[in-house]
């Protein structure tokens, strides 16, 4: 369904070529979940544009990127209009921004149905839209209203109605709840747990937060400064994680009602690299609690921890 | 003992909208107290009540057990040992300002001016920017968020205050930032006996560093009680649906609607129209009850309570 192959991304500056993703590669079958997880300016975000050739024009990508055996760079500007929406789609963070305030949210979810089959009819459009907005949990009668009218959380929920309006075989949702209460994120999250077992919807999921990931995803991949530091099946990324980084993660999140992390905020000194000045070796060297002389000058690849399981990291291997 | 901070049957309506409808809470010396609940459920609005920066519409805020001033110098001086720490640091810094000038800012409005460096550098030192003279120079866009929202609580600790009132201080920061950021606050009152009133909708905040915490839906504190016993031992159904919905629960309850609207406050239980437990209810009785009888005010002291008329008895 989608690939990836040594992806690097650099955005160029007057300073020079900034790098946001340093060599990812990663695959995603129809009806699978990945969850990409990492913190700001790690390059998960960057990574989603390429995708959809999204990407602003300074920015400079190589490596491949497969949609369906396809290679989305080689694509001309109206096979990747056609594939965008029709074949992958996005939802992104802040339902808000990406809605049209002056427009009625059944009109918004109704144009990339209209783009995509300029021959439909006006009853088809119309009953299309109410079926979507209905598998989101918003009454069709809603469709009339302007997005200020609506919660944060159904703002969201039309973001993802639009997503799925051309029946979209992939969506990359980039962090789809963070903006939102943790009961509309539950319900956000249930929905698209839905979308990939009923549909067999291919599902990047993109999020700062491990726990959400966990809960939702097949397999993690866990990325920082550019790379995907650690990926594996999500039950032992979390409970056995093999990179400090993502040990970090997981310790960052406390675990509600256990008494390991009541009173014992655990962070991680130091902050993720500026790409305008990485580390050499390992880029997670400076902050990291296991360092040894080596890395901070030698980079670690990615390495076999167990089946299907793989950390960057010297201290990783098959135990 | 006389609370530090004590809300007292406050409310704070917007036209037809009560923000905060009935609120009694206490923060101790030294404590400290997550207010929990969804957004819209009034507990900015109840913070900034607590602040002096909204005037209540009945009820009365307590200092040390004494009303608010109103007048505007005395708010300015209770402002001075009542802190906000805001939400995104990024917006409350200037960016033409360096840190020096920032954490400076609230001293000149408080003509605190003497030994101004050697209280900006303590202030600095105790937010965990060391060496603190290092940062004096430094403008905002060379900080990390992290670094920022250090600037922002060194701010506040340069006035001495005996309170923090900080509204989701970590959620606009990364992962592995926020552990730091909540070990500051509870460092600061380890060392300094600081109280806070934490204000978050994340759970998990609640338990890193909370004493107590209260529970807020529409307008009401509706369980409140030591962080233990509400987290682990909760007694409200939308408590339990709160923590059912966290990524390590067990058996999700998905709550039917989003938060409703504070113009239109169900009668009887205010939660009712959306209570798993009334849902799935055989007691016409109680049921009865949860549509048509309000629930009182729960004293918001020390001492744990539950506004439900099915788990409260």
């Amino acid at each position: 369904m989608l690939e990836l192959r040594d992806v690097s991304v650099g955005y160029a500056t007057p300073g020079g070529v900034l790098p946001a993703v340093r060599g990812v590669s990663m695959r995603l079958g129809a009806g699978e979940t990945l969850g990409l997880a990492g913190e700001s300016g790690c390059g998960k975000t960057t990574l989603a544009l390429a995708v959809l050739r999204l990407l602003p024009r300074t920015a400079h990508l190589s490596g491949e990127i497969l949609l369906d055996g396809e290679d989305v760079r080689a694509m001309s500007w109206g096979r990747l209009r056609a594939v965008r929406w029709a074949a992958a789609s996005v939802v992104f963070q802040g339902a808000q921004h990406a809605l049209n305030p002056v427009r009625r949210v059944a009109d918004q979810v109704a144009e990339p149905i209209r783009l995509h089959t300029p021959a439909i009819g006006r009853a088809e459009v119309r009953a299309r839209v109410a079926a979507l907005l209905d598998q989101v949990g918003i009454p069709a009668r809603r469709g009339t209203a302007y997005p200020h009218e609506l919660s944060g959380g159904q703002r969201q929920r039309v973001t993802i109605a639009m997503a799925l309006a051309c029946e979209p075989r992939l969506v990359i949702a980039d962090e789809p709840t963070s903006a939102l209460d943790v009961m509309v994120q539950a319900q956000v999250l249930s929905l698209l747990a839905g979308l990939v077992a009923a549909r067999g919807v291919a599902l990047p999921l993109i999020s700062h937060d491990l726990s959400v990931l966990g809960a939702s995803c097949e397999r993690l991949a866990v990325m920082y400064a550019g790379r995907v530091v650690e990926s594996g099946p999500a039950p032992a990324v979390l409970r056995a994680p093999a990179h400090p980084y993502t040990e970090a993660l997981v310790a960052a999140a406390p675990i509600v009602g256990d008494p390991a992390s009541r009173r014992a905020p655990r962070g991680l000194p130091g902050d993720p690299p500026d790409p305008a000045n990485l580390p050499d070796g390992c880029a997670f060297h400076p902050r990291c609690p296991v360092r040894l002389p080596g890395c901070a000058t030698q980079d670690v690849a990615l390495r076999r921890v167990r089946s299907g399981h793989v950390a960057a990291c010297v201290h990783a291997g098959p135990s | 003992m006389t609370p530090l901070l004590q809300a007292d049957g406050l409310h704070v309506a917007f036209g037809a909208a009560r923000a905060v409808d009935g609120v009694d809470l206490a923060l101790h010396a030294g404590e400290i107290v997550a207010l929990v609940g969804e957004s819209g459920c009034g507990k900015s609005t109840l913070a900034r009540a607590l602040l002096g920066l909204r005037r209540p519409t009945a009820g009365q805020v307590l200092f040390d057990g004494a009303p608010l001033p109103t007048s505007a110098r005395g708010l300015r001086r209770y402002r001075r040992v009542a802190q906000l720490i805001p939400q995104d640091p990024t917006g409350a810094l200037n960016p033409r300002h360096t840190v020096y000038r920032s954490v400076a800012e609230g001293l000149r409005i408080h003509r605190l001016t003497d030994g101004e460096s050697d209280r900006i550098a303590e202030a600095l030192s105790r937010a965990g920017l060391r060496p603190p003279q290092r940062f004096f120079p430094v403008y905002p866009r060379e900080l990390s968020g992290g670094q920022r929202q250090r600037v922002v609580i060194a701010g506040a600790l340069a006035l001495r205050p005996r309170i923090l009132i900080a509204d989701e201080p970590v959620s606009s920061l990364d992962a592995s930032v926020r552990g730091e950021i909540l070990a500051l606050l509870l460092r600061l009152r380890d060392d300094l006996g600081l109280a806070a009133l934490v204000v978050t909708h994340d759970l998990g905040v609640a338990w890193s560093i909370a004493d107590r915490v209260a529970v807020m839906y529409l307008g009401r504190i509706v369980e409140t009680g030591p962080a233990e016993q509400v987290l682990r031992r909760p007694r409200h159904p939308y408590t339990s649906a709160l923590l059912s919905v966290l990524p390590d629960g067990q058996a999700p309850v998905l709550l039917p609607g989003d938060p409703p609207d504070a113009a239109r406050i169900p009668s009887g239980c205010r939660f009712h129209p959306r209570c798993p437990l009334l849902a799935t209810s055989t007691d016409p009785e109680l049921a009865l009850r949860c549509r048509s009888v309000p629930l009182p005010v729960l004293t918001g002291d020390a001492g744990s309570a539950v506004a439900c008329h099915a788990t409260g008895r």
